[in-house]
């Protein structure tokens, strides 16, 4: 009995990657750790290289994929942490208000709080930013607390302060950059662990970053080897964002409900390691929901309609054959 | 066809309006219409097309109200549509997913039609009417995928109105008035979303001269043989063929709500969710996929024949593709219409299928890459000789060793500034676009004309009621082989 309990799920797990592998000729790869993949862009010289590279997803898929999938709201939630901390400082988020944060489907959604203008982890988050605005007794510009009816403001003025702060490259705005982006949060969780050493032969200009997934081309700076082995990916001006840094979560803070020591917002309270991988894979999740933030209303709003309308259909064919029993056709 | 009404007023009232205005019994005769009992359910598509028409205008006239065409709104408020608009992501994402909905009903309904020849005497007005339809449709969905102001649509629309400035003489003019100035910008936009707004009601307004063509002949059917005796050979469209074509067009809008509910961007592209930028270019911009076929004719024309460019004569091939559909009922030299009793034309008709969907692939990837490779890559040196001539050397396998790229370059003195680089030998997609593409127009150039002189037909049933009858009864009827004197 206590073997079986063992090996099932094992023998399960095995059978979904084989059935998940045969079904999209893509294999399903376990998280690997930036170690491994430096390691394996050594032992690259085995096949022809190519500018693709495997994109890297979560061991057992992505949760809020599928018919059924919803997004994991702790991901989402620490995943927000991540983008406020970390990704924030250089890229905006221009079509997201805070408000959207604590809507139905949003990371700090609370059903207390119908109104998302009213729940109080939106606003101590809104209060964290600081936001632009026309100040009414002068006229002029002054900075101010965000309240949730804000949009996230952008770190630069505009794209020419963005590109002279960044040795010439933009930010891109994080708005809908899962939808943006081929391979969509696969690509995005890729990518953030794909900051791997250069393998040697590799030339990397000053004031850029290898990194194993971008969207690129090695083949000029693969210097004095053979070209056919050049390593995947490309290089870009972002150095790489995440560090094993203590990127923690607080949602009750200021429920008032825990008070004192447990409200800083530096300590987490889900017990999750803060790895780069885990880091990549919430801020992956996160970022899903802020392309398209009605992913869940409109999967269940499918899963409504899409058997009302088998129903539908089963009922007009048997309509159908009655109407055209006595008719040879 | 249609014969005599047979309305018969009632009440005091509709035999007033009867006399005034007979809508009632305009409705009543197009319910009563006559229809061949055989249909099979590719007949279904022209009623799915309908609905797809009308979802269209419905959802669009909706998002309307929400849109703003300028360059620097238009982004953003599809982007609002989706957010904050109270089911604007359905509103939208069904108008997104419908127009693919759209071609793939019209393309099915298209095939049909050249199938069993319903282009052929006496339908011919049907069948031109139908292209203008289909044209009307790609100039519709053109302008309608600039709009949300991706990407894609931005240099999409570069490419296109740069084609129409290739045409000798009237392409120039032509260009500027659709771009409303030298480049793409926001006259650009708003007049495509004026026409965008604006086709649908002229596709509509065909669409109804299509019906009225097609309410007088009367249907083709699967066997291709006409009406011979109305009460045997055919039913009333209502009940029986609404009920039919309900049942098609629910299924239909089942796969349609698989996309718009849970996979409304798979037929989009990535980049279009990128705002345009003007100065950035896509990698490789690529139509949606319902143009991706004349767009692969374009690209497959790289040579120039005499004094006329391979541009212009790209362009020609493309819009000839599309052209030459006004012409299929005169290409097509049979008097068989179904393709059923064609023996080698259904091989053919197939083999068309086949080379137009192929095409949608050539048009999807880069002409310059492989479908397959040859071998695994080789290595080549570029290098400048004595005389500064740029020279290829011959292929290497290795690039280490004897005999391998890097020894061939060690030896070049440095001044011939030696680059080893990759050789890939392979078949290209730009060839298959060729081969397909030609194919395309051998199909209806060739082919088509050919086939009703040299071509057999098959015996065909005597009437549509002995084509269904034979399916039950023992004793089969006699078929009729006689070379057909008019279209049958």
């Amino acid at each position: 009995m206590r073997f079986v309990k063992l090996a099932l799920p094992k023998f399960a797990l095995a059978g979904m990657a084989t059935l998940a592998a045969a079904a999209f000729a893509v294999p399903v790869l376990a998280p690997a750790t930036a170690q491994e993949h430096g390691a394996a862009e050594e032992h690259a010289d085995a096949g022809p290289a190519s500018g693709d590279h495997q994109l890297l997803e979560p061991k057992g898929g992505w949760k809020h994929e599928g018919f059924f999938g919803t997004f994991d709201v702790n991901a989402m939630q620490r995943g927000f942490k991540v983008y406020q901390k970390v990704c924030s400082t250089c890229h905006g988020m221009r079509l997201l208000s805070f408000r959207n944060l604590g809507e139905p489907g949003g990371p700090f959604y609370d059903a207390r709080y119908p109104n998302p203008n009213d729940n109080p982890v939106v606003k101590k988050i809104a209060s964290e930013f600081s936001v632009s605005k026309i100040d009414p007794d002068s006229g002029g510009m002054v900075s101010v607390p965000g309240i949730p009816a804000d949009s996230f403001p952008s770190p630069y003025p505009n794209a020419i302060a963005a590109s002279v702060a960044n040795g010439g490259a933009v930010p891109p705005d994080l708005s809908v950059i899962v939808k943006a982006r081929a391979g969509g949060a696969s690509y995005i969780y890729s990518l953030l662990q794909g900051f791997v050493p250069p393998p040697a032969g590799l030339n990397v200009s000053s004031g850029q970053h290898y990194n194993s997934y971008f969207h690129g081309d090695t083949a000029s700076q693969w210097i004095g080897k053979d070209p056919r082995n050049k390593p995947p990916g490309g290089f870009l001006a972002m150095s790489p964002p995440l560090q094993n840094l203590d990127i923690r979560l607080q949602r009750d803070c200021v429920e008032g409900s825990q008070g004192g020591t447990s409200c800083d917002p530096n300590t987490f309270d889900d017990g999750k390691p803060t790895t780069i991988e885990q880091q990549a894979h919430d801020v992956a999740v996160f970022l899903s929901w802020a392309s398209d933030p009605k992913t869940e209303a409109r999967k269940q709003l499918g899963v409504a309609v899409i058997p009302f309308l088998v129903l539908l259909s089963i009922l007009t064919f048997l309509s159908y054959r009655r109407l055209w029993r006595n008719v040879e056709h | 066809m249609s014969g005599p009404s047979t309305y018969e007023p009632t009440t005091g009232f509709t035999k007033w309006l009867d006399q005034r205005l007979p809508i009632i019994r305009f409705n009543h005769d197009l319910m009563e219409f006559p229809t061949p009992k055989n249909l099979n359910y590719w007949w279904t598509f022209g009623g799915i097309l309908a609905i797809c028409l009308v979802v269209q205008i419905v959802t669009g006239i909706v998002l309307a109200m929400h849109y703003v065409a300028s360059t620097d709104g238009a982004f953003v408020s599809v982007e609002r549509i989706m957010r904050d608009i109270d089911f604007g992501w359905l509103i939208r994402n069904i108008h997104a997913n419908g127009a693919s909905m759209f071609f793939l009903a019209v393309y099915i309904h298209m095939f049909r039609g050249l199938y069993y020849g319903s282009y052929k005497s006496p339908r011919e007005v049907i069948w031109i009417l139908g292209v203008v339809i289909y044209l009307l449709m790609m100039a519709t969905a053109f302008m309608g995928y600039v709009l949300p102001w991706g990407q894609m649509s931005f240099h999409g629309s570069a490419v296109i109105t740069n084609l129409i400035g290739a045409i000798p003489l009237i392409g120039e003019p032509i260009k500027t008035y659709l771009m409303g100035g030298p480049a793409i910008g926001d006259p650009t936009l708003n007049r495509f979303f004026s026409l965008h707004y604006l086709l649908p009601f002229v596709i509509a307004g065909v669409v109804i001269l299509h019906i009225w063509a097609l309410h007088v002949p009367g249907n083709n059917n699967p066997t291709g043989v006409s009406v011979k005796d109305v009460k045997k050979d055919t039913v009333p469209f209502h009940p029986y063929y609404t009920v039919k074509d309900g049942f098609a067009i629910i299924v239909f809008l089942i796969l349609f709500a698989y996309f718009v509910f849970f996979a409304p961007n798979a037929l989009g592209h990535a980049d279009n969710s990128i705002e345009a930028n003007p100065l950035q270019t896509p990698a490789h911009i690529v139509p949606e996929w319902y143009l991706l076929p004349f767009y692969a004719i374009l690209r497959a024309i790289t040579f120039d024949i005499g004094p006329i460019p391979a541009k212009l004569l790209g362009v020609m091939a493309m819009f000839g593709s599309i052209g030459i559909l006004f012409l299929v009922p005169w290409l097509d030299t049979s008097k068989v219409r179904s393709m059923r009793y064609r023996p080698i034309a259904k091989q053919l008709f197939v083999l068309f299928v086949l080379a137009s969907v192929g095409l949608g692939f050539c048009g999807a990837n880069d002409p310059d890459k492989f479908v397959f490779k040859f071998g695994p890559d080789k290595l080549v040196v570029n290098y400048v000789d004595a005389n500064g001539q740029p020279q290829t050397s011959p292929k290497f396998d290795a690039y280490e060793g004897a005999g391998g790229a890097q020894e061939f370059a060690g030896r070049l003195p440095p001044s011939s500034g030696a680059s080893i680089a990759v050789s890939e030998d392979g078949f290209k997609w730009l060839w298959a676009s060729q081969i397909l593409g030609s194919y395309y127009f051998l199909y209806f150039l060739v082919f088509l004309p050919l086939l009703g002189i040299i071509e057999k037909p098959k015996p065909r049933p005597p009437s549509i009621a002995e084509s269904v009858r034979k399916k039950h009864s023992s004793v089969p009827p006699a078929a009729v082989n006689p070379v057909p004197q008019a279209a049958e």
